[in-house]
Order: structure tokens, then sequence, then C-alpha cells
């Protein structure tokens, strides 16, 4: 597969603190990648080694098949999770200054912002200062300047954090644009929705190691355990009961339903098939109900987090 | 490069359109200028008050050798008693009495001399006053013994040390003053640029820092760049406000003063009688002394040592801010920069002058955290070229080690949030 990012056996010590054992991350071109983990796993001294803000001790970063060259700034754009701007500056002022930064010309800049800022509809900010923002209004600006000089590679740190949920659904859609029109996303987050929305694959760091990594349908399919939630309007229920808990490990399931149903979970052994447990139940009931149980991202975070804790 | 010039822009508009600071670049010329202007009319008031004290002379010796000056004026009582002199001077609001009193008759007697007054005299006046007696009484007494005194006169030697190298240059006695005043001026005014623009460097780290826009600025700049553009920039902001310090100041003092009529040169410069005093070759000696200071080799040096010194504070003060979250912290990271600092001006004002090139202040113009100002301090009297070269040597060496260490402090401590820093703690920074 084509990967834009490509992290090597990357380890990071801080005196005696290990920040990061060994970790190789591999990002698809053109996807979005969801980085997990609990508070201190790591994920922010991943994301600064690949913005070349702190050097990994051991161990090599790609982009576009190539070490990692101060000159790729350019081509990264990063909003950190502890982010601000300078409060005494205009907005415009700011944002061109950070543009340049990042090696625009000031022509360049500015149009670029014009875009934006009517993209997002912030044009009347031009001359504000920061101190006179919210901070949600702040965190748009700052989603701007890391987007505006077309990177390649897109790492937002927390990116949600601090939008009320009209501000949040617009920069999703923003992220989504910019994913069609072909940029990376590297996300770190622990807002597990958001991923579930919005990542096609994941790493979860834990303790400074990487415990899980790969295609977020393919993590699921492996996690699921072969569960279904049934939902039947039995002709006799104990019969039932007593036949299923003989052939099946069961439980009682709990979901929303039109129905006085019997609600229940069935875990099948690993041999056995979905259209089994069916071809059985047809003769006992009417079937309102029949779903297979896959893990949400946050079961799957728990679950692998608990594990190793 | 291009992002240097750039953080350089900013970090100059930013201090330059900050507001405390527009005002103190305009406010500060017109305190100094009427702090100025005060002084003197203060002491033009002082000159012109002049004070009258009344003798009661009872040996009848001293009438006529008391001469009015400009700040005294002498009035005689002697065809009265004591106490009426005293009564009158009292009614008249006089300054106060002398009281010349003769003790014993005949060869044998001696003179108690008194002072009656609501103030004590300054020290001058009672100087003069002891001196204009004791004078007349040697007189007196040597003429008692019948000894000649025009002969005495004649006889008195009058001693003037001229001064002059073995190359056969002249200077004058007070040209030491002179170079006393460059040197120490310019390490004076290095002090104060190092304290006041090196602790806007670190409100500026800690201002970002604070914002948290720093994290956002290094994914786009290296540090170190950071670091250095910050320090240009602010030097830069500090160099325009001394200009407009000095132009301002000088168009103010010029223009206040020939309007008002007041000199303000006569605050600082020693007072007419001095001048008077000293020898006429003497003066034209100290006028051809300043002019023939050597002002190209002394500006360049001081370039050289205001920017290595300027430089090496700056990074300090960087790294403590970049150490700290708040400025409320940086306390203890202050004493080390102070200390220097004081230290410095001390040995230039009570080591370099008494003895220039002595060990005291040969040393301490090689200690790099020292050298700018007592280096700054000595070139006035001379100093070996190879002294100055193994300074300047030290202190770049010592900046590239500064910055190296402070950059390494710098790069760390931006990203550290809510640790307390210590000493130790900074050391553990520097092997991250």
């Amino acid at each position: 597969m084509d990967h834009l990012l490509v992290a090597e056996n990357v380890s990071k010590q801080f005196g005696n603190f290990t920040a990061l054992n060994n970790i190789s991350i591999s990002i698809p071109r053109q996807s979005i990648f969801g980085l997990l983990g609990p508070n201190g796993a790591g994920k922010t001294t991943f994301l600064r080694i690949v913005n070349q803000i702190t050097m990994p001790d051991t161990g090599k970063v790609y982009l576009d098949g190539k070490p990692l060259h101060p000159d790729d700034i350019a081509h990264i754009g990063y909003l950190p999770e502890e982010r601000g701007l300078y409060k005494s500056m205009k907005v415009g002022e700011q944002a061109l200054y950070l543009a340049r930064l990042k090696g625009l010309s000031k022509a360049e800049a500015k149009e670029r912002l014009n875009y934006w800022f009517k993209r997002l509809e912030i044009e009347g900010w031009w001359d504000k200062r920061i101190q006179e923002l919210s901070k949600g209004m702040a965190q748009k600006v700052q989603f701007v300047i890391t987007v505006l000089h077309n990177p390649k590679l897109l790492i937002f740190d927390e990116p949600f954090s601090g939008f009320d949920p009209v501000n949040a659904n617009l920069i999703k859609d923003e992220i989504l644009h910019l994913k069609e029109e072909g940029a990376t996303i590297l996300f770190s987050t622990h807002r597990m929705e958001s991923v579930e929305e919005l990542c096609d694959y994941i790493a979860l760091i834990h303790k400074s190691n990487k415990l899980i990594d790969g295609k977020l349908t393919d993590i699921k399919k492996e996690y699921k355990s072969n569960t279904f939630e049934v939902g039947l309007d039995a002709i006799d229920e104990v019969t039932l009961k007593r036949e299923l808990e003989d052939r099946y490990s069961i439980g009682v399931a709990k979901f929303k339903s039109i129905n006085e149903d019997l609600k229940l979970s069935i875990k099948l052994k690993d041999e056995e098939t979905s259209n089994e447990l069916i071809q059985f139940l047809l003769s006992r009931g009417k079937i309102n109900h029949f779903v297979e149980v896959i893990p949400s991202v946050n079961d799957i975070f728990i679950k692998t987090v608990t594990q190793n804790a | 490069m291009r992002n240097l010039r750039l953080i350089i822009n900013r970090e100059y508009s930013a201090r330059v359109r900050n507001k405390t600071f527009i005002v103190m670049t305009f406010l500060s010329p017109i305190i100094f200028v009427v702090m100025v202007l005060l002084i003197a009319y203060l002491s033009m008031l002082n000159s012109t008050d002049q004070k009258i004290i009344g003798i009661f002379d009872e040996t009848g010796i001293f009438t006529n050798e008391f001469k009015d000056g400009e700040q005294v004026q002498y009035i005689y009582f002697n065809n009265s008693n004591l106490e009426n002199a005293r009564q009158k001077v009292l009614d008249n609001e006089y300054f106060g009495l002398i009281h010349i009193a003769k003790i014993g008759d005949g060869p044998n007697s001696s003179t108690e001399v008194g002072f009656l007054g609501n103030d004590t005299p300054g020290f001058g006046t009672i100087e003069s006053i002891e001196k204009t007696i004791s004078d007349k009484l040697t007189r007196q007494q040597l003429i008692n013994k019948g000894i000649d005194v025009s002969e005495i006169d004649a006889a008195r030697a009058k001693v003037n040390v001229e001064i002059q190298n073995f190359s056969g240059e002249r200077s004058s006695k007070m040209s030491n003053y002179i170079k006393m005043f460059f040197g120490g001026a310019a390490g004076y005014l290095l002090m104060m640029f190092i304290i006041i623009y090196g602790n806007m460097v670190m409100r500026s780290v800690i201002e970002e820092k604070t914002n948290r826009i720093i994290e956002i600025i290094v994914s786009s700049v290296k540090p170190f760049q950071l670091l250095l553009g910050k320090i240009l920039g602010t030097s830069l902001a500090g160099i325009t406000q001394f200009t407009v310090w000095v132009i301002l100041g000088t168009v103010l003092l010029w223009s206040v003063s020939s309007f008002l009529g007041i000199d303000p040169l006569a605050a600082q410069t020693p007072s007419t009688e001095m001048i008077n005093e000293m020898a006429r070759p003497e003066l034209n000696q100290l006028v051809v002394d300043i002019l023939k200071l050597p002002y190209a080799s002394l500006l360049v040096f001081f370039l050289i040592y205001f920017i290595g010194g300027y430089f090496l504070y700056s990074a300090i003060y960087a790294a403590i801010g970049a150490a700290v979250d708040s400025e409320t912290d940086t306390q203890q990271f202050m004493f080390p920069i102070i200390i220097p600092l004081i230290l410095g001006i001390y040995v230039g004002f009570f080591s370099v002058v008494e003895n220039p090139h002595g060990t005291v202040s040969t040393i301490f113009s090689m200690i790099p955290l020292t050298s700018p100002i007592v280096m700054l301090m000595r070139i006035p009297f001379g100093v070996p070229w190879y002294e100055i070269s193994i300074s300047i040597i030290i202190l770049i060496a010592t900046n590239f080690a500064i910055l190296w260490l402070s950059a390494k402090i710098y790069r760390v401590g931006i990203l550290m949030y809510g640790k307390k820093p210590s000493y130790k703690e900074l050391y553990k920074w520097l092997k991250y």
C-alpha cells in the first residue's frame, strides 16, 4: 500500500521516562488515521517527532518515502493540543505571519486567507485582536492557520476540544473535505465517537507501546466475538431459553424495541455461523430483531487498556 | 534566513507597538529633562542665596581678614558686647555668629573660636573660617617671635605636578576623571540596557509560553531561530528607544533650557570658582585630553562589548523565560544575572578608578559575565591590545557556549508546562 508517513521503530526517552517504545506506524495516503491512547501514553511526543519539534532517540520517520527533512515542515500542518495565538496581535496579521513562516509568500498567504475566511464565514475578523475573540472563535482561526499552506499531511491533536457542537461539525466536514482533496490526516484524540465517524485507520498507544494498529474495519472484525442480539416473539420462552442455554452462551440484551420481545444476546462458537442460529430460531417464534454485536472503538479502547494496565 | 527575518520583524513591531513601550519612549526624555532642569534650577537658587554671618572679635586682629564670597557675607560687630551682637544676629535673621574669644593677656594669650547659629554651617564654611583664623594666628605668632613674615612668604614654594608619559605627552590631572566618566557611562549604559531589554526578551518568551502559541511556531521554525530572532528583534527595539531618547532628550533639553535661560551644564560641571582656581594651562590641557581620547577605538570596543554582553545576558534571560510558567517564578533565577552585573559596576567604580591595570581589574575584565562592563571602564585608560583580544575571545566563546546551553533549555522548556523548575530540573533538561 502507498504510505505517506512511515515511522520505523521510533523510541524516545526523557531522562528515565520512556515516552515512546519502539513505535512503528504507517499512514496510508489520503486516509484519516486516528492515534488513540489514554492521557500520557506518548501521543503528543509522537506528533512532535513527526513535526521535528523533538528528535527521536532511535528510529526513523519517512515522509513520502524520504527521511524527514527540515524543509518538510512546509508540507505538514500541525494543530497542537496546547494551542493559542498572540493575544495582542490582529487576526489577519497573525495569520499572515504564521503562514509566511511556513514558506508562503505574502500575496499567496493573503489570497488563501481570504478564501478560508470566506469559507468559514469569518471575513469580518481580519482586524480584530485575538483577545476580543471567544475561545471557539480563536480555534477557528487556528484551524485556518493549520490548513492554509495546503499541506500533504495534516496533524490535529484533539481538534474538537473547545468547539461547540455546531462548529465541531463544521470542522469535521472541513476535515473530510480536505481528505477528499488529497490530504492525509493524522489525528489524536480520546473522543471515541469522532474516531468512529472519521477514521479509516487507527493505532492505539498505551504506556509508550503500540497495542493495536490497522484498518478500523479489520480491527473491529478481529475484536467481534461472534455475538448476536436477538429480539424474539417466542412461542415458548422457557423452553427456548433452556434449549439456547444448552447450545450457546446467552445473556440479557438491552436495546430499544417497539415490541415486547424476549431480548437476548447469544454468543456463538467460533465455527458456527449466524445462519445456523437463524435457522434454529425460525421455528421457535417471530424474529423481530437480529443484529451482530460489533464492538465500538470505545469498547476496544477500554478493553485493551484495562487488559494491559 | 527568511524565517529569521520574519521573526525579527514581528518581535520588533510587537515591542515597538506596545503601549507601555511607546509611553516610556516619549515620557522618559521628558521626565529626564524636567529632572535636570529642576536640579539646575535648585542649584541656581542655592547659589544666589547669600548667607550673612556676624563676627564678634574680641581680639581685634581679624578685622578685614574675612573676605566676602559668593556664598557668604561677613559683618563685624566690634563695637559692642557679645549679648548685643547675638541679639542683632537673631533680629536680622543672619545665618550665625562667629565668636572669637580672647583668653588671658599679653604674649601668653590664646584664642577660642565658637560658632552660634540655628543651623550647623556647611563643611566648606567651617573649613574656610578655621583656615582664615589659623593663618592669621600663625602669622601673628611668627611676628611676635620676631620672624620676618615677608621672607617666609618669599620662600614659600609653589608646586604643581605635571603629568606626562614616557613619550613626552602631557596630560591633565583631570583627565583621569574624564576617562572615568566615559568608561563609567559606557559600563552603566550597558548594564541598564541588559536589565531593561533582557527582561523584555524574557517576558516575550513567557508570553509565548502562556499564550500557548509556542508549539505552533516551533512546528514551523527551529527554536534556536526563534530565540535568535527574539533577541535581535528586541535589541533593535531597544536601540530604537535609545535613539529616540538621545535625540528627544537633547532637543528638549536644549530648547527648554534656552527658552528658560537655565544652563543645565551648571548642574553637572564644577563651579566657575573651581575652574578659575585651576591654572589656565591646566584647563587647556584638559580640553586637549578630551579631544585626544581614542574615540574611534572606544566606539568600536563599545559596540563589541555592548553586543557581546547584551547577547550573553539575553540568552540567559530567554532560558529563564522558557523554564518558568509565569513571571513570578523568575525570582530565584534573577540572582545569577544581577550579581555579576552589580559586581562589574562595583569593580569598575572602585577598583578600576583606583588602579585600572591592577590584578582585580584585569581579572574581572576577563571574566565574561563582568568583562563587558569592567573592560569598557578600563579601555579609556589604555589597555594593551593582547588583553583586549583575550577578553573578547573569551567573551565570544562564552557567548557561543551560553547560547548553545540556553537553546537547549529553551527547546525543552517552552514545551514544558506546570513544572516548577529548579536548577536540578534545568540540568536534566540539558541532557534531553
